[in-house]
């Protein structure tokens, strides 16, 4: 049986962890070499990085730190933002990270997408989309609005054809963020998902809203999604990875412990 | 235990780094080599890959690989990793027919899981078939991590592990010191590390 995913994703800035780290036993509070190996013991499925380097200096270190996780953690590792082209896949890729995650260069230019999976390979090419509810309340079907720049812009591209669309040219995966729940801890926004998953043959990582314990289990039982991604949760220790397997056990849901 | 050399075949087809990370995490002496003299000189040989399994054989027939891995396969331990774990079967069914290096008897044809997607991607539970000194302590519904969308067919006499998708995936597979790992043991956590010691430990 193939099991849901767990996957914690911690935003780098300039080699370092932003948002506040909870966790009680890591050397270095901020180093996200250390939290992943955390995550790892947890039992963490796959790891995210997401970058948040604003400049072009900082950015070098991503790479650093990604060649000093592969060499400590043994599950796939995942790295996103600030992706603009093949080359950058590239650099990822060799320091050690397995797949590499695009958001705003893919709107831009989707022909990324096919030229990334034909020189590495769909596996390794995850689309990211951020996507915010838009209509919806005068009775008809609601619509989502795919957004560039870390959410600042909309490109008013409806988010459940794009995501068909980044299949057809060649994702592996799609990491859909729901901006309405995002940060709220009030449940993954299981209608999206479900349009989603619908719309695509391809894994669905489901982020944002996932709260409490029970969020996890309701967005296995009522969509089609195959990992759930969340930050903060972890981040501050309020229940660990391992807390949220044992939730998906108890509801019939296979994970792998 | 633990000794010698294990060569990394590099014949331009996927990720050697995770796996030589892998093995210098275990401590285990390790070289990435692309011609027969790395070889020969090698204790054990492990074949990754990523990606496809004609264009695969073609350049490890060009290079000469094919034939020095059929050679040294009787004499040391082998481990296929991945693609690397197919091409040890007779024939590929990927893009047409492709003659693999046929160390174990069996083809690689697409996964036929109707309803499920392809490629198997993620996590999956696995089942103890025949006794093979690497899947030792490996326990019934251990997780290990797959990305694939072709699989073996194979006689269960030479499956050590194996997962469902849509029926049997063979997941360890073994024939004398010829072994293959259709999961990726570089990436299965603390599981897939054990798996890797005791090749390294053969």
């Amino acid at each position: 049986m193939l099991a849901k995913r767990i996957v914690p994703c911690l935003d780098v800035r300039d080699g370092k962890v932003v948002k506040g780290i909870n966790f009680i036993d890591i050397k270095e509070v901020g180093d996200p070499v250390e939290c992943a190996m955390e995550y790892d013991r947890q039992g963490a499925d796959e790891i995210v990085f997401l970058d948040i380097t604003a400049t072009h200096e900082g950015r070098g270190t991503m790479a650093e730190v990604v060649r000093r996780t592969a060499r400590n953690v043994f599950v796939p590792l995942t790295v996103g933002g600030g992706i603009r082209g093949v080359d950058d896949f590239r650099a990822l890729l060799r320091a050690g990270a397995d797949k590499i995650s695009v958001n705003s260069a893919a709107l831009r230019e989707p022909g990324l997408i096919s030229e990334a999976a034909a020189v590495f390979g769909s596996q390794c090419v995850v689309v990211a989309i951020d996507a915010k509810r838009r209509g919806g309340d005068g009775g008809g079907p609601p619509r989502y609005s795919a957004f560039v720049r870390g959410g600042r812009e909309d490109t008013g591209v409806d988010a459940v054809e794009w995501a068909a669309e980044a299949e057809r040219r060649g994702a592996g995966e799609i990491l859909l963020t729901s901006m309405d729940t995002d940060g709220t801890k009030e449940g993954f926004d299981l209608a999206m998902l479900d349009a989603v998953c619908a719309a695509v043959n391809i894994p669905v990582i489901a982020s944002g809203g996932g709260g409490s314990l029970r969020s996890f289990s309701e967005l296995f039982l009522n969509t089609g999604a195959d990992a759930a991604l969340a930050a903060s949760i972890f981040h501050y220790g309020e229940f660990s990875v391992g807390d949220v397997k044992q939730e998906l056990i108890r509801a019939g849901i296979p994970a792998r412990m | 235990m633990k000794g010698g050399l294990t060569a990394i075949v590099d014949y331009g087809a996927g990720n050697l780094f995770s796996v030589k990370n892998a093995l210098d995490f275990l401590g285990a002496e390790s070289s990435i080599c692309s011609d027969r003299a790395g070889i020969a000189k090698a204790d054990r040989l492990i074949l990754p890959g990523v990606g496809a399994f004609p264009d695969a054989m073609e350049k490890l027939e060009r290079t000469g690989l094919a034939d020095a891995i059929v050679e040294e396969a009787g004499r040391k331990p082998l481990l296929g990793i991945c693609l690397g774990m197919q091409l040890l079967f007779e024939t590929g069914f990927e893009f047409g027919t492709t003659r693999g290096l046929g160390l174990i008897g069996g083809t690689v044809g697409l996964i036929d899981a109707p309803g499920l997607k392809i490629p198997h991607m993620g996590w999956s539970d696995v089942r103890r078939a025949g006794a093979c000194p690497l899947s030792e302590g490996v326990r019934e519904g251990e997780s290990f991590y797959f990305v694939h969308s072709y699989r073996a067919v194979t006689d269960m006499g030479n499956v050590a592990l194996y997962a469902e998708y849509g029926g049997v995936v063979p997941a360890l597979v073994f024939r004398g010191g010829v072994f293959g790992c259709q999961f990726h043991p570089e990436k299965s956590g603390r599981a897939g590390l054990s798996i890797l010691e005791k090749f390294v430990s053969l």
